[in-house]
């Protein structure tokens, strides 16, 4: 009982970093149907600020906000750069767009910073653990799950309460109608990526503070994860996405904590599989975007 | 009319592809009127007024509003300046309540002062939407939301309204509620054009109208004239 407490606790924090990965590519996707594989380099410039902020001496909790809105800035950069002269191409156009981002992003940090993997200077109390009865919960873990909370608490006031926001969710039904409406492309798309990054940056830093490395891939798997998650919740759907980051997070948790030895080395084949049954009967994904398929002009 | 009008298009042309779906029209819209512009499926009506709103480029042309030219204006700009449209199908915001819907209808509007006023004119004239505005608008029945639709384009305060199909899948007795609002509107003041399938209803509530084929402006008149003239009739079976 109390592993599986402890284990449910882990899958929590995982689950929230997954989901909120997951939600900073159904954010941008709802809008502008791109699927961005370069959120995972907005990681890995977060993981980096934290590296150098710890070099550089500056306290954690200055370099966390530093390192946050390094993920924020890069996104709206990169749409400025990248993905505006492809508005309103295909969906593959973009796609192979993104991927060319996130290669040329990841060369660079190759090359320009080190192609292995650097330490990265975190307090002490991020790797203490609390013992609550006869279960141990590391700080870490707790810290990733209150901000998890925090920034799906955040997103929701945000979406449901500020204009820009309503007009995010306006615009992520019917583009055309809501440029209509007065609401500018370029706002509503700027601000898509702006939360996209704050919601990698933070990811980013809970990522980071379980490891205490940084390498120049270290968005890629993480990001492969959220993508799963995001088409397990249904591509699109915000709600879907935070679903489906919390229930991958669940799967690879437990399958890793209560497989059989012997089935271990399949883990990752047996929770991909889990996935795809999911998707079998619900080929939508489990809360499934209700504009997804609908026409836009 | 001796005044400039408020809207006027000279040799518009749409284009999908190859296909020419406006073919050079030539059409005005003074202050205060309300125009229809009638013909078959396919004659063209709804791309005209999709290119006035910039939804879809003008391939050739020029379109004035207000003295300006807003041929190639994106679209988030003209609801600012007092030009808007209220789309075929309705195409409301499903998954934002009524009253996130109206409030977006605002977006472009920057005095609050505006705003109240459009705000007080919607729910007065759409009671419904008031008693409804935490609802969902894809909880809506057809009329509401086509009702929703009218009052979220309302709410920019526009000079000129663009209706595409108000009626279209609409119950009956729900079409005479829409254009008695039509008729509602004409006292407020709003200049209105109007596409429209259900001729009779659209000729009682205008006052001219252009009657469309096969990408062109085949008659035009005022609605009286319309009522009388075979060409309606032959724009309708296909000749023209």
């Amino acid at each position: 009982m109390d592993l599986f407490v402890q284990q449910t606790v882990n899958a929590l924090a995982l689950g929230g970093t997954y989901a909120l990965l997951a939600l900073g590519l159904a954010v941008v996707f709802s809008i502008m149907g791109l699927i961005n594989f370069a959120h995972g380099e907005l990681m890995t410039i977060s993981g980096y600020t934290l590296m150098y902020c710890g070099i550089a001496g500056v306290p954690f909790v200055i370099s966390v906000p530093l390192a946050i809105l390094a993920a924020m800035v890069a996104a709206v950069a990169m749409e400025r750069i990248a993905f505006r002269p492809v508005r309103g191409g295909s969906g593959a156009t973009m796609l192979i767009t993104s991927f060319a981002v996130a290669m040329i992003l990841q060369v660079l940090f190759q090359n320009l910073i080190s192609a292995r993997s650097q330490a990265v200077m975190l307090p002490p109390l991020l790797s203490e653990s609390l013992r609550i009865g006869n279960v141990i919960i590391g700080v870490n873990k707790i810290a990733a799950i209150v901000a998890t909370v925090l920034m799906l608490v955040f997103l929701d006031r945000f979406m449901n309460r500020q204009k820009t926001g309503i007009a995010m969710r306006a615009a992520a039904e019917d583009f055309a109608i809501a440029r209509l409406m007065g609401i500018r492309a370029n706002t509503v798309i700027a601000g898509a990526f702006a939360i996209s990054g704050l919601l990698a940056g933070v990811a980013a830093v809970l990522w980071v503070s379980q490891r205490a490395s940084v390498d120049p891939l270290m968005g890629f798997t993480p990001v492969l994860k959220a993508f799963i998650a995001a088409i397990l919740g249904g591509l699109g759907s915000l709600r879907g996405a935070v679903a489906g980051g919390f229930l991958l997070g669940f799967i690879e948790v437990y399958l890793a904590a209560f497989l059989p030895q012997e089935l271990q080395e399949f883990r990752d084949p047996i929770g991909l599989g889990i996935v795809v049954l999911i998707l079998l009967f619900r080929p939508n994904g489990m809360i499934p975007s209700r504009v997804l398929g609908s026409v836009k002009v | 009319m001796t005044r400039a009008p408020l809207l006027s298009a000279q040799g518009l042309v749409v284009r999908y592809g190859a296909i020419e779906a406006v073919r050079g029209i030539d059409f005005s819209i003074h202050e205060g009127e309300i125009v229809t512009f009638l013909g078959a499926n396919g004659a063209g009506k709804s791309s005209t007024l999709n290119a006035l709103v910039s939804l879809v480029p003008a391939a050739e042309g020029q379109v004035l509003f207000g003295g300006e030219d807003i041929t190639d204006v994106a679209p988030e700009r003209l609801a600012p300046m007092g030009l808007t449209l209220a789309p075929e199908g309705r195409r409301v915001f499903g998954g934002l309540t009524v009253e996130e819907n109206l409030r977006m209808g605002a977006y472009g509007v920057r005095s609050a002062e505006k705003r109240e006023a459009a705000w007080d004119m919607v729910h007065d004239l759409f009671p419904i939407l008031h008693e409804r505005r935490h609802q969902f608008a894809g909880t809506l029945s057809g009329g509401q939301q086509q009702m929703l639709a009218i009052g979220r384009a309302l709410m920019c305060g526009p000079r000129l309204l663009l209706l595409d199909e108000p009626s279209l899948g609409l119950a009956p007795q729900i079409v005479g509620q829409i254009f008695d609002l039509i008729a509602l509107l004409r006292e407020r003041d709003v200049t209105l054009g109007i596409v429209e399938q259900n001729v009779a209803m659209a000729l009682e509530v205008a006052d001219r109208g252009y009657v469309m084929a096969g990408g062109r402006i085949v008659a035009e008149g005022t609605a009286a004239e319309l009522r009388q003239t075979d060409r309606l009739q032959a724009a309708y079976l296909g000749g023209s």
